[in-house]
């Protein structure tokens, strides 16, 4: 019963902090607007019993990655508030298509009758623990798990080069 | 299926649907580089969403791991793409996409 609630909370807080991401003019409020949609997200991992993924989720986008928005903004300078120029044609014409994506992906799901006959086997709730999740990633997805070393280490050495001073 | 009381796969996948619906409207929608990086950022979580809620729906952890690999993923796009953005900044003096014109028909 509780549970439930929670879902209807924690997805009206993502809606609508995404819906503040997208509308406010200033780019530290879209920043703090996301981050408080990847905490109801969060939120949501709890409830589907992903504890792992929660904890994670918390660390990488808003420790991290939100940080690293914040820090671009703060070097570029960009929390004034600059008009973008663009035509209000173009822009109904960008909500038109975003809402009609919305409304056909919400519509196909809304067909999937099939899915609610599965009924799945007994209900671990251990599975989303980090013992769990631990075992699963070094066994089965070791060799992804290492190569996804590599990808950050092509990820830094990009980052490092494109940021130089005298590129172009 | 029901995930827990009342609330079913179909729900998920309706958050997920209405996220991801978000994040390109929004990428449709404004022309501030940053913004539209977050944009990315929201439809990739509006994906785990509904793949944490079909590891639930299976009782299988693969989907969890398949989540945790995305992160990984954007977390890499995050840096390489805002090293990018700084090039940008640097060459033009804003962040609106609006000036890269070059490609334009």
């Amino acid at each position: 019963m509780l549970s439930e609630y929670a879902f209807w909370f924690l997805s009206f807080v993502a809606v609508f902090s995404a819906a503040g991401m997208i509308f406010t003019k200033n780019p530290v409020y879209s920043v703090l607007s996301l981050i408080i949609t990847f905490f109801a997200v969060a939120g949501h991992y709890f409830l589907l019993g992903a504890q792992f993924l929660a904890a994670v989720h918390i660390i990488v986008y808003a420790g991290a990655i939100m940080v690293l928005f914040l820090y671009v903004i703060m070097m570029l300078n960009l929390n004034k508030l600059e008009e973008e120029k663009r035509n209000l044609w173009s822009k109904a014409l960008g909500v038109a298509a975003g809402g009609i994506l919305m409304f056909v992906l919400l519509a196909a799901v809304q067909r999937t009758d099939e899915l609610n006959s599965i009924t799945a086997g007994t209900y671990n709730a251990d599975m989303g623990s980090t013992q769990n999740l631990g075992n699963v990633l070094y066994r089965e997805f070791l060799l992804p798990f290492e190569l996804a070393s590599v990808l950050f280490l092509g990820a830094m050495v990009g980052a490092v080069y494109l940021s130089k001073k005298d590129l172009a | 299926m029901e995930l827990y009381h009342n609330i079913t796969i179909n729900h998920y996948l309706a958050l997920s649907a209405v996220l991801f619906g978000m994040g390109a409207l929004g990428i449709l929608f404004r022309r501030n580089a940053i913004i539209m990086f977050m944009c990315i950022e929201l439809m990739l979580n509006a994906v785990n969403i509904s793949l944490v809620a079909f590891s639930k729906m299976w009782n299988h952890t693969d989907a969890q791991v398949f989540v945790f690999f995305i992160m990984v993923v954007a977390a890499a796009e995050v840096a390489v793409g805002l090293a990018i953005l700084m090039m940008l900044y640097r060459n033009t003096h804003t962040t609106d996409t609006s000036v890269l014109n070059k490609l334009k028909f």
